[in-house]
């Protein structure tokens, strides 16, 4: 064995899988994740890699749904939402990015999508299209078991929460309802992803604080250095989009060239 | 290299043309002026010769013996003339308007042996020809014809249009001499032109060539030995192309080759890592020979996967697919970061506030390599060391081993290269090294290996602090 798992979680050592089953929660007990265990829809057209981490995840806990193609991921959200999808970029028929673009319209869903490792355009176009995180293939099922673990955790409650419950901080036109997770503004709620929501409470709850991409890689995506910085800036582009007036000239989400983001000043 | 040439081989053109000339105008002018001066100067003294003979003739008959100078007188009154002055001399009386100083002993020698002679002589800087004869007596006698009369008469003609037609001969041929050594000058850079400009051409060419320019070509004028020189060059060229066009498609071929091979073992790999993990947690509990039997595929299937990603790494350096995504980073911290994640024991000198615009995945990738290259390779304690300047920054990791063999430095960087052969696999790809270099070089960094003073080697990351891109 090698002393270092290559690729690896770089928060974690080891990995020592239970088998759960039922309601018995997390076993490192740090997510706090809504319900049972989360149900994973995975798309994905090689069998193979489809057999092989249907069966890595379900080993690890997870209720495992696994399609072969887009059209049938999409048909089964319709039907029974799961909590998170891992996709496949390289999809017969529609693509990848298009289902991607379709959860994404549709809902909240945090998307975890699989990659080939050559690819960078395609890890660009499908951050853009509304992806939270991306895998690169071939991965181990404890990779991706980590970012599944980190997107499901952006969809919990304010991690930080321990004292009085804090009312809807107002900036601006926004409202930022952090026990709720909910931000509106004027008054009407925005539908936000679940990163582009944890983005958005990390970067406000310092305002005017110049909070660097390794920053909020660590404290969003759980990933540190060893992620990926194109991660953050596209969550910040699907962010402004949705929350500036005008995404081409800022004022909530601002970037400070070669030193990272900055909510504000208003 | 245009200087030399200017230099070199126009100058030797133009020499040799006007040593040609200067040679060839000498001959023929020199030649032709002294045949001519010879042969006017010959004429002139024949027909003076001729011209005095006849008027010696009226002359006779002499006067008898001895002749008083009254006599001589006459005769010389009589061949006086426009061009000539004369002197009659006999027994010492000499009568006549000519100076008797310009009578050299010779002359006057051979003319009293009985003979008609001649001597050109210089008078106060003018050449004149002095003519002198006897005056003999028919004596009728078959074996003795003539006497001699004792009378000598010598003339003196003046040669100035003689000397002056031979001055005018010498400078036509001087005129003609410089006139001809000019054209000689002007076809000489002519021709050094029409020589030189096709070796230019030739030059240019060839350095284009050299440059990489394959479809560097000449125009081919004419038919003479340049125009073959340019034909040759053109062939030689036009093969050349050819190989390197083969080589080239071979090499993008085998790289292409290598790509799909990559990414065609991607897939099944990606089934099989997905289940290693599990396998691992499984093999606990299986029997010991079967339980080492999964753990052996698990581990090679995460060696497999990573010889592949390496590879697929590789080939996008080559094919100039690789990007950088840069982003502001405390160097320190980054390094710190993916020692951490590793878990790399080794010293460190990592200051903190060396800040550099990065692509921290990258740097993680170079740091990876060379800390486990030299935690591999090397003997601890490995040391990382940080420095940082206006230009850049520079990160060093040195061991304790036995440093690298001066045969094994030029290559520590290749592909697949192993400085030790008995081992038949190390725990790397054998990839490592090749991608840290590619990604410093990404960086418009550099790589380098060397030894220390105290043994050991030493790997030196010099990264800029801002990519040009």
């Amino acid at each position: 064995m090698t002393r270092h798992a290559p690729g690896g979680d770089p928060g974690r050592a080891g990995w020592d899988p239970v088998v759960r089953c039922g309601l018995s929660g997390r076993a490192d007990g740090r997510a706090a994740i809504v319900g049972d265990m989360p149900r994973v829809l995975l798309i994905e057209d090689d069998q193979a890699v489809r057999d092989g981490l249907r069966l890595a995840l379900t080993y690890q806990g997870h209720t495992v749904e696994a399609v072969e193609t887009g059209e049938e991921g999409l048909a089964r959200l319709a039907g029974d939402p799961a909590d998170v999808v891992v996709l496949d970029l390289m999809l017969p028929g529609m693509d990848g990015f298009e289902v991607c673009r379709r959860i994404r319209a549709s809902g909240d869903l945090p998307i975890i999508m699989l990659t080939a490792r050559n690819d960078d355009i395609d890890v660009v176009a499908g951050l853009e299209a509304g992806a939270d995180d991306y895998v690169v293939k071939p991965a181990q099922a404890r990779v991706l078991e980590a970012r599944i673990r980190a997107v499901l955790r952006r969809t919990g409650g304010e991690p930080r929460g321990q004292g009085p419950k804090p009312g809807p901080e107002r900036h601006g036109d926004l409202t930022i309802d952090r026990e709720g997770l909910v931000v509106s503004k004027h008054g009407t709620v925005i539908g936000l992803a679940p990163t582009e929501l944890r983005l958005l409470l990390e970067l406000s709850a310092s305002p005017g604080r110049v909070l660097s991409r390794q920053q909020l890689l660590e404290s969003v995506w759980d990933q540190g250095y060893l992620g990926d910085s194109r991660l953050v800036d596209a969550c910040v582009q699907r962010l402004r989009s949705k929350i500036e007036d005008d995404a081409a000239k800022p004022v909530y989400v601002q970037t400070l060239r070669g030193f990272g983001y900055r909510f504000g000043p208003l | 290299m245009t200087g030399w040439l200017f230099r070199g081989l126009r100058t030797r053109l133009l020499v040799a043309f006007a040593l040609l000339s200067v040679f060839t105008a000498l001959a023929v002018a020199g030649i032709g002026y002294v045949q001519a001066r010879d042969g006017i100067l010959q004429r002139t003294q024949d027909n003076a010769a001729v011209e005095m003979t006849n008027q010696l003739k009226q002359l006779y008959p002499l006067p008898r013996r001895p002749v008083n100078s009254s006599a001589l007188q006459l005769a010389a009154d009589r061949l006086n003339g426009r061009r000539n002055s004369a002197l009659v001399t006999s027994g010492g009386h000499s009568e006549g308007n000519m100076p008797a100083s310009v009578i050299t002993p010779e002359l006057r020698g051979a003319v009293q042996s009985g003979r008609v002679a001649w001597q050109r002589v210089d008078v106060g800087g003018v050449t004149q020809l002095v003519l002198g004869s006897p005056l003999l007596i028919a004596t009728g006698d078959r074996r003795n014809p003539t006497v001699p009369s004792g009378i000598e008469v010598y003339e003196l003609r003046n040669l100035d249009a003689e000397i002056e037609a031979v001055n005018r001969l010498a400078r036509d041929a001087w005129l003609a001499g410089g006139a001809a050594l000019v054209v000689a000058l002007i076809l000489a850079v002519l021709a050094a032109g029409s020589v030189l400009r096709p070796v230019g051409e030739l030059q240019r060419a060839a350095r284009r060539l050299g440059a990489g320019d394959l479809d560097a070509r000449i125009a081919v004028r004419g038919s003479d030995e340049l125009a073959s020189v340019a034909e040759t060059f053109n062939s030689t060229a036009d093969s050349l192309q050819r190989h390197v066009g083969e080589l080239r498609r071979m090499e993008a071929d085998a790289r292409r080759f290598v790509a799909d091979v990559s990414h065609e073992l991607r897939t099944p790999l990606a089934a099989m890592t997905a289940v290693t993990d599990m396998l691992d947690a499984e093999a606990k509990r299986l029997p010991d020979a079967a339980g080492e039997a999964v753990r052996l595929v698990s581990q090679e299937t995460h060696n497999l996967a990573r010889l592949v990603n390496d590879l697929i790494e590789v080939t996008r350096f080559d094919s100039g697919t690789a990007s950088l995504a840069v982003d502001d980073v405390d160097v320190a911290e980054a390094v710190r970061a993916t020692l951490r994640a590793r878990g790399f024991a080794v010293e460190t000198d990592l200051p903190d506030g060396i800040r550099a615009r990065v692509d921290p995945r990258r740097l993680d990738v170079i740091v990876a390599n060379l800390v486990g290259n030299a935690l591999r390779h090397g003997a601890e304690p490995v040391t990382v060391r940080l420095r940082g300047d206006q230009a850049g920054i520079t990160l060093s990791v040195e061991d304790s081993g036995s440093g690298l063999d001066e045969e094994v430095l030029p290559h520590v960087f290749a592909r697949f290269y192993k400085a030790d052969t008995a081992r038949s696999r190390s725990e790397g790809s054998g990839l490592g090294l090749a991608i840290a270099w590619e990604n410093a070089r990404l960086h418009h960094g550099e790589l380098t290996a060397g030894n220390r003073p105290g043994g050991g080697a030493v790997f030196t990351l010099w990264l800029p602090r801002e990519v040009r891109q």
